[in-house]
């Protein structure tokens, strides 16, 4: 095995590893987080969503995703594009 | 992984106590838009226009996108965009103290490069047109699934792809647990053929019309395919009244045809004498340039995390954090922030994002004589194409929007967006020229949402 291969092996290991633990400390804790059902009032509100507007998101992740290696995240990398 | 919002009927008592409520608060009560009504369009449409500096890339892209609301939180969206491209954009190939010619990517004519000048190849000019359609609905009270299709369709390419995924509510919802999977297929069928990987660019200097078509036509293969599966797990937490968190690991496979075909490398002479660190010359008099080639799989792994707050004063602040790596070698990372400043009627939005990546495993910015090893190259991948090497980026943007009534929204959003480059500086002749040059560009947007 090359050492780039070794390494990004590592790198994998190490992201499944913090993936497993954040996961854990997710789960544990949020079941003492959050509201009561009349307490939503603010998280209701349109500015609280995680994609305020899913218009200037697709916008933004498709010249991100023709100008730079990485794409993702928030939703699916996907391809639909000749420009990378 | 949208927050559902609760209190879809009987809005207007929600609006009506949600304005008591930060009344007493002392929170500035804004005019909500009144999205999610059953039995009504939710549209949203804009206009962008985006323009990278140096006679590169210059695009326009409408999109409408419109969300029909059933009862029972039943949604359906559909999405149109469409984007015309022209412009330039770098080819790979060295600057060099030579002007350069080069072939156009479909065979057909030729195109110079200055000497001292970055290669850009300006045979750029597409249209492209995305449709996409997602219905959301409840399977019951903890469950909502999403199931959705894309297409689209520009003069070399064609992509699809269907998605679906299940949403699980728990602790009151305040915990959502979601599971997407996206399957798509691409067939890319570039201009004059898809060149072979690592073979020689075939050039009409010292060559006859005839002697030209035959090399150029053994550098051809067919159209080529790309399959990808996304998976995509998250977790939505409420943390309290103000705040909201995300957390989604995505895995991402792709095999078959990643290459660019439209991107080349210059192979460098390595020889002590006067053209050290120059372009190779070949037998027949021209310099050499190989097509890249890129592994034919990619496997990528990503974290997103998101957390969004409002302040007491009614403010959102959003910031998210992404760690992306790869088996091509690169790892990136990206923060991205956000602060809504809210008026009576109008928001103002500034925005912060920054970039880093690392350089793939088989990015050269050039081959050397020994790498071409005369037309049996030592490489077996190999691509000079910037967007893989090691690179940074800045953007920086603001958005502004004014609520005329409760159902329309009108806005513009300019980003400024600078991207430089890093890597091996090369030797003798190369050194003297900019190997890197920044990219620069900006973008322009208007909506309408009514």
């Amino acid at each position: 095995m090359s050492f780039s291969n070794w390494f990004t092996r590592r790198r994998l290991r190490q992201a499944a590893t913090l993936l497993t633990i954040s996961a854990t400390l997710a789960a544990a804790g949020c079941s003492n987080l959050g509201v009561k059902p009349w307490e939503r009032d603010l998280l209701a509100e349109p500015d609280m969503q995680l994609t305020v507007s899913g218009v200037d998101a697709g916008l933004d992740d498709h010249i991100y995703f023709s100008k730079e290696a990485s794409s993702g995240g928030r939703g699916f990398g996907g391809g639909g594009c000749g420009c990378n | 992984m949208q927050l559902i919002n609760d209190k879809k009927n009987g809005k207007p008592v929600g609006r009506a106590l949600a304005t008591a409520t930060c009344a007493l608060l002392g929170v500035q009560a804004t005019t909500a838009m009144a999205k999610d009504q059953p039995g009504e369009w939710d549209v949203e449409t804009a206009l962008l226009v985006y323009s990278e500096t140096d006679d590169r890339v210059q695009a326009a892209e409408p999109v409408i996108s419109a969300t029909r609301n059933f009862d029972g939180d039943k949604k359906l969206n559909l999405k149109l965009v469409a984007d015309t491209l022209t412009g330039a954009s770098p080819s790979g190939a060295t600057p060099s103290d030579l002007v350069q010619t080069f072939t156009r990517p479909s065979g057909i004519g030729n195109y110079t490069v200055e000497a001292g000048e970055a290669p850009l190849d300006d045979s750029f000019k597409d249209t492209r047109v995305a449709v996409s359609g997602s219905w959301t609905a409840p399977l019951n009270r903890d469950y909502t699934y999403s199931v959705g299709a894309y297409g689209s369709r520009e003069y070399d390419y064609i992509s699809t792809a269907v998605n679906g995924s299940l949403t699980r509510y728990l602790n009151n919802k305040n915990t959502t647990l979601t599971g997407g999977l996206s399957l798509g297929m691409d067939l890319i069928d570039p201009v004059g053929g898809a060149p072979i990987g690592l073979s020689r660019m075939a050039l009409r200097a010292n060559n006859t019309e005839a002697q030209f078509d035959q090399e150029f036509a053994a550098t051809r293969e067919s159209d080529d395919t790309k399959t990808l599966v996304d998976a995509l797990f998250g977790v939505t937490q409420v943390i309290n009244r103000r705040t909201l968190m995300q957390f989604n690991y995505g895995v991402s496979y792709s095999s078959g045809y990643l290459t660019d075909p439209y991107k080349i490398l210059s192979v460098i002479d390595e020889a002590a004498g006067a053209n050290y660190g120059g372009n190779l010359i070949g037998a027949d008099g021209n310099p050499i340039y190989l097509y890249e080639e890129r592994p034919d799989t990619r496997m990528k792994h990503s974290l997103y995390w998101q957390t969004k707050y409002m302040l007491e004063n009614g403010d959102v602040m959003d910031g998210s954090y992404r760690f992306m790596v790869d088996d091509w070698g690169i790892t990136s990372h990206t923060i991205d922030l956000k602060y809504r400043w809210r008026l009576s009627n109008s928001y103002l939005e500034p925005h912060f994002r920054y970039y880093m990546q690392s350089e793939a495993d088989f990015y050269k910015r050039y081959l050397t004589e020994s790498e071409y090893n005369g037309g049996v190259p030592t490489v077996s991948e190999a691509s000079a194409d910037y967007r893989l090497g090691e690179l940074t980026g800045m953007t920086f943007g603001a958005k502004w929007g004014y609520r005329l009534d409760e159902d329309r929204e009108l806005a513009i959003r300019a980003e400024y967006m600078i991207q430089s480059n890093d890597g091996d500086e090369g030797f003798g002749k190369l050194t003297n020229h900019d190997l890197y040059p920044d990219t620069n560009a900006m973008w322009l947007q208007l909506s309408y949402n009514f």
